[in-house]
C-alpha cells in the first residue's frame, strides 16, 4: 500500500459569485457577506430557486455580484418588495439584503411590518454603523459619539437620538423566527456569519416565519481607517454595542 | 504531529490591497507586494512556504481572489505489474 | 349575470374575475370596500392573495416585487394615498412592470375631503411621480365600466409591460349600479422570460431594475420607453361621443361628470341649444386629434371637471386655438348639477366667450 501527497482545493470562489470585480472599498465587509451567500446557494443547489432583492446604498448593484434572479428595491422598500415577491412565489427562497440606512431609517416601516407578519424570507441586515454610499453621513445604528459627515463632533444623544437596535426590536415579534447577531471581521465570525445565512435559507423551508440575520461590518472608507485597523475598532467598539450572537432561535421540537 | 501542509494562489489583478488576509494568517504566510497591480493597489503575495491550508486568509477576503490547497494523503493500492513492454499500453480504472 | 353592486366592489369582484393573482392595499375612504371585498371573498374564490400592507408606501412596493415576478397584480388607493405610492409607480413604469392603480379620487389637496373629486388629473396623466413616464390611464363613468376596464387594464398592461391606472372618483366608488359581469377567467401561471422566477440554466439571472447608472443607457432605455409610449397612443385611444354631429357646442368631461354633462345636453337641446359631450375614455394615451376634428364645425367648447382646470389644458392643446375652450369646475368634493352646467354654458354665450 502506498500513500501520495495530492493537492486538492479547499476554498475556492463560490459558482454563484459572478467572477468579476466588486466595486466595494478595500476590506469592505460587504464583499465577504456576498460570497458567503452565494457559498450557501451553491451547497444548498438552490440558485434556480432563489430571488434576491437588492436595496439602496452600497451593495444597489449586488445583482451584479450573486447570479440569481434579483428586483432592485426603492430605498428602505426591500422587505415589502420580498413580500410581493414571495407571496405569489411561495416555493422560492427569497431574501433581501439591507444596509442600515434602507433597513432601520426610511425603511423601519417595512422593516418591524415584514417582521411582524411573520414573512417567510430572509432579511440580511448589514450594519457598519454609517452610510456608505452617500458618503459618511451617520446612520440609525452609528454609535453614540461616533463621528459621521453629519455629526462631525461626534453623535449627541440629546440631538440626534441613540443608536438603533432595531435587531433587539424584531426579535420581541412572535413574526421572527431565527434572529441572529453575527459579524464577519475574523476568520471564526466568517464561519459562523455562514453557518447563520444558511440556516436563514434553510429555516424559510418551514414557512414559520422571518428569519433575520444582522451582520456587524466595517466600513473602511467612511471610518476613515485602514480595513486592518477598521476591524480591529469594529471588535472594540461595534460590537461592545451591538453583541454577537443568537436574539431567538427557533424550539428545535417543533423543527 | 506534523503540521498539515497547504498552498495558496492569489489572483493579484483582483487584490485590492486590504492586508485583512495578512492579518489573518496564523503562520504569517502573506506579506504585500512592492509593485503594484494594473488598478494601483499593492497585492498579497505568499512570502513564506509555511501555509497548512486553515482558509484563514480565504474567509476574510472580501474580493474572493484567494484559492486554497491542502496536501492529502492519497492511498494508492498495486493493482497491476506490467513487465517488457515495447509498445503503449493503456489502462484505465473506472472512479 | 347582473348584479347590483357598489363600484368598489365591483372593481372586486372583476378582478376576481379576471384571475389576478395578487392584491396588496391599505384601506382609505372612499375606497376601503375594494379591500375589505377581497379580503372576503378572494381567497375561497380563486386563491388570489391578498395582503392588508402598512401602509401605501409598502402596498405599491409589494405591487412591484410580485409584477417582477410575472403575476397579475393590483393596487387601490385614493388620491393622498395615491400621492404616497408616486415614487413606487415611477419605479414600476421605469421597470416596466405590468400592474394595474386603481384611484378613486377624493377632494383635495392634503388630507382633504372624503367627497368625490377630479383633482389628480394631472398627477395620473401628467407624471406624478419623477421621470419622464406614462400610464396608461382610464376614466371609467359607470359601474359597468369599473369592472370593464379592470379587465381591460390587466391587458393593457401585459400587452405593453406599462403599468395602467383607473382614475375613478368617490362618488363612483360608493354608487350602486347594475353591472354585468364577464366569465371567471382562470388563474395563468406563465413564466415570461422578463420575470424573476427563478434563474434556470437556461438563462442569465433576470434583474428588475429602474437603476441604469450610465447616462447613455439611461437615454436608451428613456427612448425605448418613448417609443412604446408612441404606440400606446397610435393604438389604445377610447372615448365616447354624445349627439356630436350636429352640435355647435361641445362639452368635454371625463369620468363621473360626463354623466352629467350628458343631461345637461339634453336640457340644452330641449331649449333648442345644440349641444353634445366628447368623453375622453383613455386620459393617456389622449384622444386629441378626435378632438380637433370636432373643432372644426362648433363654436364653441366647455370643459367640466371637479377641480380647477386640469383636463381643460388637454383640450385647448387639442383644438390649438381654433375654436374657444372655456372651464367650469367645483372642487374641494363639490358634485356639480346639470343646472349648473347649462347655467355655466349659457352664461358663456351669453357673454359672447364661446
Amino acid at each position: 500500500m502506498n500513500e501520495e501527497m495530492i493537492k486538492t482545493t479547499v476554498f475556492e470562489r463560490p459558482k454563484s459569485l459572478i467572477d468579476t470585480d466588486m466595486h466595494y472599498c478595500p476590506g469592505c465587509g460587504h464583499g465577504v457577506a456576498h460570497r458567503l451567500i452565494t457559498e450557501v446557494i451553491d451547497e444548498m443547489g438552490i440558485q434556480g430557486e432563489t430571488i434576491g432583492v437588492a436595496p439602496v446604498g452600497c451593495s444597489v448593484f449586488a445583482y451584479n455580484y450573486i447570479n440569481v434572479d434579483f428586483s432592485e428595491a426603492a430605498h428602505g422598500r426591500a422587505s415589502a418588495v420580498a413580500t410581493g415577491i414571495k407571496r405569489v412565489l411561495p416555493d422560492k427562497f427569497v431574501f433581501s439584503y439591507q444596509g442600515d440606512g434602507d433597513l432601520a431609517a426610511i425603511g423601519t416601516g417595512e422593516t418591524i411590518h415584514t417582521c411582524n407578519r411573520g414573512e417567510n424570507i430572509l432579511i440580511i441586515f448589514i450594519n457598519n454603523g454609517i452610510y456608505g454610499m452617500t458618503g459618511g453621513q451617520m446612520a440609525p445604528t452609528t454609535l453614540e459619539n461616533m463621528k459621521s459627515t453629519t455629526t462631525p463632533f461626534g453623535r449627541d444623544a440629546s440631538i440626534m437620538g441613540y443608536p438603533l437596535k432595531i435587531t433587539e426590536l424584531v426579535a420581541a415579534l412572535p413574526g421572527t423566527y431565527y434572529v441572529t447577531r453575527q459579524s464577519v471581521h475574523k476568520p471564526l465570525n466568517v464561519r459562523r456569519a455562514k453557518k447563520a445565512i444558511q440556516k436563514g435559507f434553510e429555516y424559510q423551508k418551514r414557512n414559520k416565519g422571518t428569519c433575520f440575520v444582522e451582520i456587524v461590518s466595517n466600513c473602511p472608507s467612511n471610518w476613515k481607517m485602514t480595513p486592518v485597523e477598521s476591524n480591529k475598532w469594529l471588535d472594540k467598539h461595534m460590537l461592545d454595542f451591538y453583541q454577537l450572537g443568537d436574539l431567538k432561535v427557533p424550539n428545535e421540537k417543533e423543527a | 504531529m506534523a503540521k498539515a501542509k497547504g498552498d495558496i494562489t492569489i489572483e493579484i489583478e483582483k487584490c485590492k490591497g486590504c492586508e485583512l488576509c495578512v492579518e489573518a494568517c496564523p503562520e504569517d504566510v502573506i506579506g504585500m507586494s512592492t509593485e503594484v497591480n494594473q488598478k494601483g493597489y499593492l497585492y498579497a503575495v505568499k512570502v513564506v512556504d509555511a501555509c497548512t491550508g486553515c482558509t484563514n486568509c480565504a474567509l476574510v477576503c472580501p474580493d474572493a481572489v484567494i484559492t486554497v490547497f491542502r496536501e492529502v494523503k492519497q492511498k494508492k493500492e498495486q493493482v497491476a505489474t506490467i513487465t517488457n513492454v515495447t509498445d503503449n499500453i493503456t489502462v484505465t480504472v473506472d472512479k | 349575470m347582473k348584479k347590483l353592486m357598489k363600484g368598489n366592489e365591483a372593481l372586486a369582484e372583476a378582478a376576481i374575475r379576471a384571475g389576478a393573482d395578487a392584491y396588496f392595499g391599505y384601506p382609505i375612504t372612499p375606497q376601503s370596500e375594494v379591500l375589505e371585498y377581497l379580503s372576503r371573498e378572494a381567497k375561497r374564490r380563486t386563491g388570489m392573495i391578498v395582503l392588508q400592507a402598512e401602509s401605501e408606501v409598502a402596498s405599491i412596493n409589494m405591487v412591484y416585487g410580485a409584477a417582477g415576478t410575472g403575476k397579475k397584480v393590483w393596487t387601490s388607493s385614493s388620491s393622498p394615498g395615491i400621492s404616497l405610492m408616486q415614487e413606487g409607480i415611477s419605479y414600476i413604469a421605469s421597470a416596466e412592470l405590468p400592474c394595474l392603480i386603481v384611484n378613486v379620487q377624493r377632494g383635495g389637496p392634503g388630507l382633504g375631503t372624503i367627497q368625490p373629486a377630479q383633482a389628480d388629473y394631472f398627477q395620473a396623466v401628467k407624471g406624478g411621480g419623477h421621470g419622464d413616464y406614462h400610464l396608461i390611464v382610464l376614466a371609467p363613468s359607470t359601474v359597468q365600466e369599473m369592472a370593464d376596464f379592470v379587465k381591460l387594464s390587466f391587458e393593457l398592461a401585459f400587452k405593453y409591460r406599462n403599468p395602467v391606472m383607473i382614475l375613478a372618483d368617490g362618488a363612483l366608488g360608493q354608487m350602486m349600479e347594475k353591472v354585468e359581469f364577464f366569465e371567471q377567467e382562470e388563474r395563468k401561471h406563465i413564466i415570461y422570460d422578463w420575470a424573476t422566477t427563478g434563474k434556470t440554466k437556461e438563462r442569465d439571472s433576470n434583474v428588475i431594475t429602474s437603476l441604469h447608472i450610465k447616462p447613455d443607457k439611461m437615454e436608451e432605455i428613456n427612448i425605448h420607453l418613448q417609443k412604446k409610449y408612441k404606440e400606446i397612443e397610435e393604438n389604445e385611444i377610447r372615448y365616447e361621443e354624445i349627439m356630436c354631429d350636429d352640435a355647435d357646442y361641445i362639452i368635454t368631461a371625463f369620468g363621473l361628470v360626463a354623466r352629467i354633462c350628458t343631461k345637461a345636453a339634453e336640457m340644452a337641446r330641449e331649449k333648442g341649444l345644440k349641444v353634445g359631450v366628447f368623453r375622453p375614455i383613455s386620459l393617456f394615451p389622449f384622444p386629441y386629434e378626435q378632438i380637433k376634428s370636432r373643432s372644426g364645425n362648433i363654436k364653441g367648447i366647455l370643459d367640466v371637471e371637479m377641480n380647477a382646470g386640469q383636463m381643460v389644458e388637454d383640450v385647448k392643446l387639442a383644438v390649438n386655438g381654433k375654436v374657444p375652450v372655456e372651464f367650469f369646475g367645483r372642487m374641494g368634493g363639490m358634485v356639480p348639477s346639470p343646472d349648473e352646467i347649462l347655467e355655466a354654458l349659457e352664461n358663456y354665450i351669453a357673454g359672447g366667450k364661446l
